[in-house]
């Protein structure tokens, strides 16, 4: 396989994206519109020939590309293996769903808005195939400045603040890991990943990497305690933004643990699966309180993410095949659900320009596609069987409860929880009598927001009931994985006995 | 065919649901009428044949869930057992769906509502002809689902949403208890099928676990868990209070789901999972003492409520606790066989209770009903039937069942069994009671309406009491015919084979003959006494009323289960969430967090920037004062 493939998927948003920037007829938003869209089709088809000719059976990393950068330090290297492709066609998948649902709410530089959204999927694709850890660096930073300007220039009035909350944080936590990178590179001679699995990394740096790695991960999560800029962030942003966001910026950390953390620093990953579990554990629960009692539809659903999220980073740090498979499924599923939960929000507010909850009741008398597909999306979120949101969360538990049966449990009160506060918001935005006059005015869906959200609602009950495709893509690289990991664990306590 | 069995509801769900509008509601009540028809003879056919050629079968439809060693399949497991719950599903729900055509004539959303009704049978038998847990729960959840959608179905009713959300999320409570019994089931066995479990049950009975530094045993464990989900799903005390409310929705829909079928799905599961319960007699014990509490505590519930859908609900929710302390003591065929009659004098009850409510113009207050038998001759006849196979009367089909369940909790021979048994035996006799004053206070005595004038009053028609009639029948016959054949008696000898799993045989001695005779005379002298203290005399229940307050308001206010659990769980929630939101999020999180390093920074940058004066005196101070202190640290080192 000659044709750089890979790189072609990374590369070719940012040539559309330039070449929209730099057209000339600016006054034509139609036109940047089909173009975006047909360069972000063309690579969603492109990744899904990816998916085609990916050899599943196979845990060697395919479709390797090396290439000198800075010569005997840095290479630019990407490869993919089971775990990793399907990030990728999430990504290409929702950055078109993306593009289809931007329209008149974007009221201005619509062009730049699209490149924006372009350059972002350049750098999410970036991060989920490098194979080198300052690629992966440079990948993980630079998707921050697109969704630092698509909350900072299109977002609501707070939209300063959240932008400024929002870089703060990640920041912050990712400075930690570039220090960290960089002491691999002087510890093990190398940041090319495929060979840091097979040297390893001597134990006695591990814990300190691992909390440096941990420090990003756990910001971009987002886990408890610094997941307080995802609601603000969430809430100013535009509709796009808020799923790009939901939808695949969250998916970086989950990534980023079991590709680096798990792979790269099997002894402090073991070491630390205590204080994973704790911060999880406070996220599903004490989040899903919160969610409770929110009053802003997005708030809600940002502060769900969290939650969803802790399920995620728990069943990672189980190190079981049902954890790690559950998590990745969880992840696509989260990204597909509360994309769809943030475009179904989305569709009121453009009518209403409020995401007050008690604005709204008896939707349903006014809208009924509406309902129906906004119920399958909380159905979803809810983790109904049937849904892409139970095989997840049911996978995750099931891992976790080999390990720990009291985590497992406290977890499982999550899903009592999450069916509470979904339902109810559900409940006060679509049924009952409607009161308030605005809502009278609503009009149902139009097509292309049918369109978006009927695939969505697709995809989410056929892998909720034939989840077999994405499971087997990912096993056999899981499980060489966790082969991995048991087999650093052996040799260690070997050693230190 | 069995695939028709369970595809045809589901086709005729879709097919309602989505082109609905198209086809119209007459075509739309007619496909799902007659798809689930057809589905329900082949259940009967498929019923026949297994009684008698033993026919088994488990088909594998596809494949689910494969991650590491777990490995879950679709299929359809065709067995006594799940034969036996097929025709119940398929029988009631057929006759419900030709009932509904009538009972919601006036209704703007009839497809929506028929659909509704079809998916729930699709789950429904999905739920009883799985060969293994995880898909067991996907019905569990998929009933639940659908009697949230049913519950709720008049949207625009504020208490209809309530009941609806609080049904599932009750349920959620129990299947939260169900979903851990199924992770502690695969952590045990390493699988969920339901064979390979049942193989290796006798080999894990001394697997201990260790909780929170308590040794416990694991099977036990396993089926405590699963009959919290158990309690959820049949609205056993504690986890009962979503049942009355779901009264809210229509009432084919109580008939149906909180009645017949949904219901008795916890009831279905224990008696499924008998190989494991069989190896923990502790759980048989508590779930003896849960289902005696629950018959008791749901039939003075229902002696005081006015509500008439209300004492049905009831009445279920204490029905259903018979037939868990029929499980409790072991006699797992006789809780399906008052599983088996109990559908059919319930859903009779519901649906005439419906008959009634229709004819009254959606008046459900007993209170404001009365002397309307003349103009109700059919309805009153077909309730009177049901009301006598409720109470055990002789020779009606709850008489066998019940019967039996009270025989066998006393052949059971220990304590909680003799409990049960004088339990069992008090209960049937306010079940009775209450369920006469619903007769006579309905039907007899003054017409109480101020709404609308008697002559109003009319019966239904005969698309509603057609399937009023086929339920008569069946609660007359029911007990009297397949007596033998839920015993395993005479010639279906053995019946059950290894769908049920008995580790020492039952006792098939008989109980002291005034064990025996007790029950039917009791309930045969509460209809006079009913009859006199609910009509003749009606100072004697004031009087009875006027001492006794507390108890009275005690029972009125249900045992304020509602009123706890409200300051417990929903208020204290919404509290929970509140603090951690604005105090923790954001008080203490954000303040020390971004915003207070945003204000240090601030803080650092105003200060760096006075520092900038333009004064040369004071750079020159500043000056003086570090190279002094960099000459006095150099001097003293």
């Amino acid at each position: 396989m000659n044709f750089p493939i890979l790189s072609s998927l990374i590369l070719l948003p940012t040539i559309g994206g330039l070449f929209i920037l730099f057209s000339r007829s600016s006054s034509n938003y139609n036109g940047a519109k089909y173009i975006s869209l047909f360069i972000s089709l063309a690579n969603f088809f492109l990744s899904l020939y990816l998916w085609y000719v990916f050899d599943s059976n196979s845990s060697e990393f395919q479709f390797v590309e090396e290439r000198i950068w800075l010569k005997g330090f840095i290479n630019y290297k990407v490869g993919i293996d089971g775990i990793s492709i399907l990030f990728i066609i999430l990504t290409t998948f929702i950055t078109t769903l993306c593009i289809i649902s931007v329209n008149s709410t974007i009221k201005y530089r619509l062009k730049d808005f699209l490149v924006a959204i372009l350059l972002m999927e350049t750098m999410m694709i970036g991060v989920f195939c490098s194979l080198d850890l300052v690629i992966f660096y440079l990948f993980f930073e630079a998707g921050l400045i697109p969704m630092f300007l698509i909350i900072g220039i299109w977002g609501g009035e707070r939209r300063v603040y959240s932008a400024f909350k929002f870089f703060l944080y990640t920041l912050l936590g990712s400075v930690l890991m570039l220090v960290a990178i960089i002491s691999i590179y002087w510890i093990a001679g190398t940041t090319d990943v495929i060979e840091l699995y097979q040297l390893g990394i001597d134990a006695k740096y591990q814990n300190l990497l691992w909390l440096a790695f941990f420090s990003s991960f756990a910001v971009k999560t987002p886990m408890w305690p610094v997941h307080t800029w995802l609601p603000d962030a969430h809430v100013e942003a535009p509709t796009a933004g808020s799923v790009l966001l939901a939808a695949i910026l969250l998916k970086m950390a989950g990534y980023g643990f079991i590709r680096f953390s798990i792979g790269l620093f099997p002894i402090a990953s073991e070491y630390f699966v205590p204080l994973i579990f704790v911060l999880s554990l406070i996220a599903i629960i004490y989040t899903s309180f919160v969610a409770l009692v929110q009053e802003d539809m997005k708030k809600l659903i940002a502060y769900s993410s969290v939650a969803h999220m802790g399920f995620v980073t728990m069943g990672i740090f189980t190190m079981t095949p049902q954890g790690i498979e559950g998590s990745i499924f969880q992840m696509i599923s989260h990204g597909i659900i509360s994309a769809a939960l943030f475009l179904c929000v989305g569709v009121v507010y453009e009518r209403m320009h409020t995401r007050e909850i008690s604005k709204y009741g008896g939707v349903v008398s006014v809208m009924p596609r509406y309902a129906v597909v906004f119920m399958i999306f909380t159905l979803g979120a809810l983790g109904l069987p049937g849904t892409t949101g139970f095989i997840g969360e049911f996978l995750i538990l099931l891992g976790t409860f080999k390990v720990n049966f009291i985590v497992a449990t406290i977890a499982s009160l999550g899903v009592i929880l999450g069916a509470a506060y979904m339902l109810w918001l559900y409940r006060r935005i679509v049924f009952g009598e409607i009161n308030n006059a605005e809502v009278k005015k609503l009009v149902d869906l139009d097509r292309s927001e049918m369109i978006i959200l009927t695939l969505l609602a697709f995809l989410s009950i056929l892998f909720g009931f034939y989840p077999d495709p994405l499971l087997s893509t990912t096993s056999v690289s899981v499980e060489s994985l966790i082969d991995l990991f048991n087999m650093n664990i052996k040799i260690y306590t070997a050693n230190t006995l | 065919m069995e695939k028709l069995i369970i595809f045809l509801p589901l086709i005729a769900a879709i097919i309602s649901g989505f082109l609905g509008k198209i086809i119209g509601n007459k075509a739309s009540q007619i496909t799902t009428s007659l798809f689930v028809s057809i589905s329900a003879l082949l259940s009967i056919y498929v019923f026949y044949d297994v009684i008698n050629n033993d026919y088994t079968n488990n088909v594998v439809i596809a494949k689910w869930i494969s991650s590491g060693l777990l490995d879950v399949n679709w299929s359809i497991k065709i067995d006594q057992l799940s034969s036996v719950m097929l025709v119940v599903v398929t029988l009631v729900s057929a006759i419900v769906h030709i009932y509904s055509i009538g009972y919601m004539s006036n209704d703007p959303h009839q497809p929506r509502f028929m659909s509704y009704l079809s998916l729930f049978t699709f789950a429904m038998i999905v739920l009883v002809t799985s060969d293994n847990f995880l898909q067991l729960f996907f019905g569990w959840e998929g009933v639940g689902l659908c009697s949230y959608f049913l519950i709720g179905f008049w949207f625009k009713k504020p208490p209809a949403n309530a009941a609806a959300i609080k049904a599932f999320v009750v349920n959620r409570v129990g299947d939260f208890g169900f979903a851990l019994g199924i992770f502690l089931v695969f952590y045990v066995f390493g699988t969920l099928n339901y064979e390979e479990v049942f193989n290796q049950v006798s080999l894990f009975t001394d697997k201990n676990l260790n909780f929170l530094g308590i040794e416990l045993n694991a099977i036990n464990l396993i089926c405590f868990l699963l009959f919290i989900g158990a309690m959820g799903k049949s609205a056993q005390i504690f986890l009962h209070t979503w049942l009355p409310d779901a009264m809210e929705g229509p009432t084919p829909v109580s008939a149906l789901i909180h009645a017949a079928t949904m219901v008795t799905a916890g009831v279905f599961l224990i008696v499924r999972c008998s190989p494991i319960y069989e190896y923990s007699p502790i759980i048989l014990n508590f779930i003896t003492i849960i289902g005696m509490t629950t018959a008791l505590f749901a039939a003075t519930v229902a002696l005081v409520q006015n509500d008439i859908k209300k004492i049905i609900a009831y009445s279920t929710c204490s029905q259903l606790g018979y037939m868990f302390f029929a499980t409790g003591v072991g006699a797992y065929n006789i809780a399906m066989f008052h599983l088996f009659t109990h559908a059919f004098f319930k859903a009779l009850l519901f649906l005439g209770s419906g008959s009634v409510i229709h004819a009254f113009n959606d008046e459900q207050d007993i209170n404001k009903m009365g002397g309307v038998y003349k103009h109700l001759p059919y309805t009153y006849t077909l309730m009177i039937i049901g009301t006598l196979a409720l109470t055990g009367f002789p020779l009606l089909s709850g008489f066998y069942s019940k019967d039996l369940i009270i025989e066998f909790a006393y052949l059971k021979g220990n304590v909680t069994g003799y409990f049960a048994c004088a339990l069992g035996i008090f209960t049937a006799f306010l079940t009775s009671i209450y369920s006469w004053r619903l007769i006579f206070k309905t039907f007899h005595g003054e017409y109480n309406n101020k709404n609308q004038p008697i002559s109003r009053i009319h019966e239904s028609p005969l698309v509603m009491l057609a399937p009023l009639i086929i339920l008569a029948v069946g609660s007359m016959l029911a007990g009297f015919i397949f007596k033998d054949l839920f015993m395993g008696y005479g010639f279906f000898a053995d019946f059950w084979k290894n769908s049920i799993f008995f580790l020492e045989p039952l006792s098939s001695e008989h109980p002291p003959q005034f064990i025996i005779y007790l029950t039917p005379i009791l309930v045969t002298i509460s209809i006079p006494f009913s009859y006199y203290i609910f009509l003749k005399n009606k100072s004697v229940t004031n009087i009875l009323v006027d001492t006794n307050k507390p108890i009275y308001y005690f029972l009125k206010n249900k045992w304020y289960f509602d009123e706890l659990y409200d300051v417990l769980f929903v208020k204290s929630s919404k509290f929970l969430g509140r603090y951690l939101w604005k105090k923790i999020d954001g008080l203490i999180i954000d303040r020390f967090g971004p915003d207070g390093l945003s204000t240090l920074f601030k803080y650092f940058s105003i200060k760096a920037v006075k520092f900038q004066s333009g004064f040369i005196y004071q750079y020159a101070f500043v000056m003086l004062i570090g190279f002094s202190l960099i000459l006095t640290i150099i001097i003293f080192n």
